[in-house]
């Protein structure tokens, strides 16, 4: 056998000999080791050095950090919302698909009372309780207009300094950009072009948000608030949103 | 473990936030662990412990059942401590001019507060294994972290990572390299 690699002495080492896991290999690796002085001073350097490696301590956690980890960030953890929104993206978007199934979307978005016609029979086999349907959608469509303005309240509110990591506001933009595309078409369909031209405008921010760079600089952010402001985007949301809200509570 | 680690998720999820409070009891010990071996540093690790969890739970309607909590968390807390590094280091060059050789940001020397455990070691050998740690770069110090220490298989040290597992592997083999030359002299003097 050739000498051993210094890589393969440390897969050696890590018992993760090269390709599939393979006690041939490290069979082969052992006997070399000790027919062949130099690999084994090798060998043996480098099972000194990471075990001196091992040795530096990490301190001491008391048992019950994990409680005292607890005490001090529950203060910051925001209320969870019991609607559709703890549900991972591609449900949030099947579930409010077939939440907009029937003919009380354009009362919904509206924030109109609802409207005369009577639902069809599909729709009565959907659901045997329409109030109880209602609500649900108003809810979820809610909890989607509540999510959007916390991202652009947060990204509008930030007072950092130096360049901001806004990932996170992203991730959340992008989850929206589906649902807000599913509510426009919606409201396209049923004719509702006031609703569908707010949404239309929410979803080309939450787009262009999605993909700018995840770091910005404090003018980057201050072009996007004078942006917000100048189509009074994020006013239009807040009254929709208390519209839908309002109706919820009537129900 | 992991059964009962997703059903306290399922539960989170649902708005019961004394089921994140089981997950962060669960989990805070080994998280602190993990942080100040990235970070170095007590008070960093603390905060790298508080910000993955506040960034867990916003993002728990991410989270995936069909893979391990420990280890989606293990991610968070990698990437808060990567970004309280490069903060860190965005802080540093304000003070002093970058190093040009590095393409990666380096993580800091752990702090120099006396303790037992830093007491049984001689003052020499901490500071050159702190110095040599420092050295390494953030992807390899991390997979050395989460192979060396964790004891974590290359595969798993990969999916934390997000890289292909060959990556992982080589950024595990760089850091070994570089901790051996650096600290070789040290133990054949000691031998």
């Amino acid at each position: 056998m050739n000498h051993v690699t210094e890589e393969q002495l440390i897969l050696h080492y890590y018992g993760e000999e090269a390709g599939e896991p393979d006690t041939c290999d490290a069979l082969a690796i052992e006997q070399h080791l000790e027919e062949c002085a130099d690999c084994r001073s090798l060998y043996g350097s480098l099972q000194r050095v990471l075990n001196i490696v091992d040795s530096m301590p990490v301190p001491e956690r008391p048992a019950d950090y994990g409680t005292l980890v607890w005490e001090r960030i529950r203060h910051k953890i925001p209320a969870r919302r019991r609607g559709l929104g703890w549900l991972p993206a591609p449900w949030r978007w099947a579930a409010a698909g077939v939440a907009f199934a029937g003919l009380l979307v354009t009362a919904f978005l509206a924030g109109r009372s609802y409207p005369g016609p009577r639902p069809s029979s599909a729709q009565m086999a959907a659901s045997r309780d329409p109030q109880t349907s209602e609500r649900v959608l108003r809810a979820a469509v809610g909890d989607y207009l509540e999510r959007s303005q916390m991202v652009l309240a947060e990204l509008t509110n930030t007072d950092q300094k130096g360049v901001i990591d806004i990932s996170d506001e992203q991730e959340r933009a992008d989850d929206l950009v589906t649902e807000t595309r599913l509510y426009r078409q919606t409201a396209t369909r049923t004719g509702d072009t006031r609703i569908a031209g707010l949404l239309d405008e929410l979803e080309r921010v939450l787009v262009d948000i999605r993909n700018s760079p995840s770091q910005v600089t404090p003018a980057d952010l201050e072009a996007f608030r004078r942006r917000l402001e100048s189509e009074g985007i994020l006013f239009k949301i807040r009254v929709l949103g208390a519209n839908v809200r309002n109706q919820e509570q009537k129900l | 473990m992991e059964q009962s680690d997703l059903h306290q998720v399922a539960r989170a999820r649902s708005g019961d936030t004394d089921a994140f409070r089981i997950l962060v009891e669960r989990h805070s010990r080994s998280l602190f662990r993990l942080a100040y071996r990235m970070t170095g540093n007590q008070q960093d690790a603390e905060d790298v412990v508080q910000e993955s969890f506040l960034r867990a739970y916003k993002q728990l309607g991410k989270f995936d059942e069909r893979a391990s909590f420990g280890t989606w968390l293990y991610r968070i807390a990698m990437n808060c401590s990567l970004d309280l590094v490069r903060a860190r280091k965005r802080r540093n060059e304000q003070l002093a001019p970058a190093d040009a050789e590095l393409d990666e940001p380096v993580l800091s020397l752990p702090s120099t507060d006396p303790d037992p455990g830093r007491l049984a070691l001689s003052g020499e050998v901490r500071d050159r294994v702190t110095e040599a740690m420092s050295h390494l770069s953030a992807s390899e110090r991390t997979a050395f972290v989460l192979r060396h220490f964790e004891g974590m298989c290359i595969e798993d040290v990969s999916r934390v990572l997000g890289c292909q597992p060959g990556a992982a592997k080589h950024s595990v083999f760089r850091a070994v390299q570089k901790l051996r030359r650096a600290l070789e002299p040290l133990v054949s003097t000691a031998r």
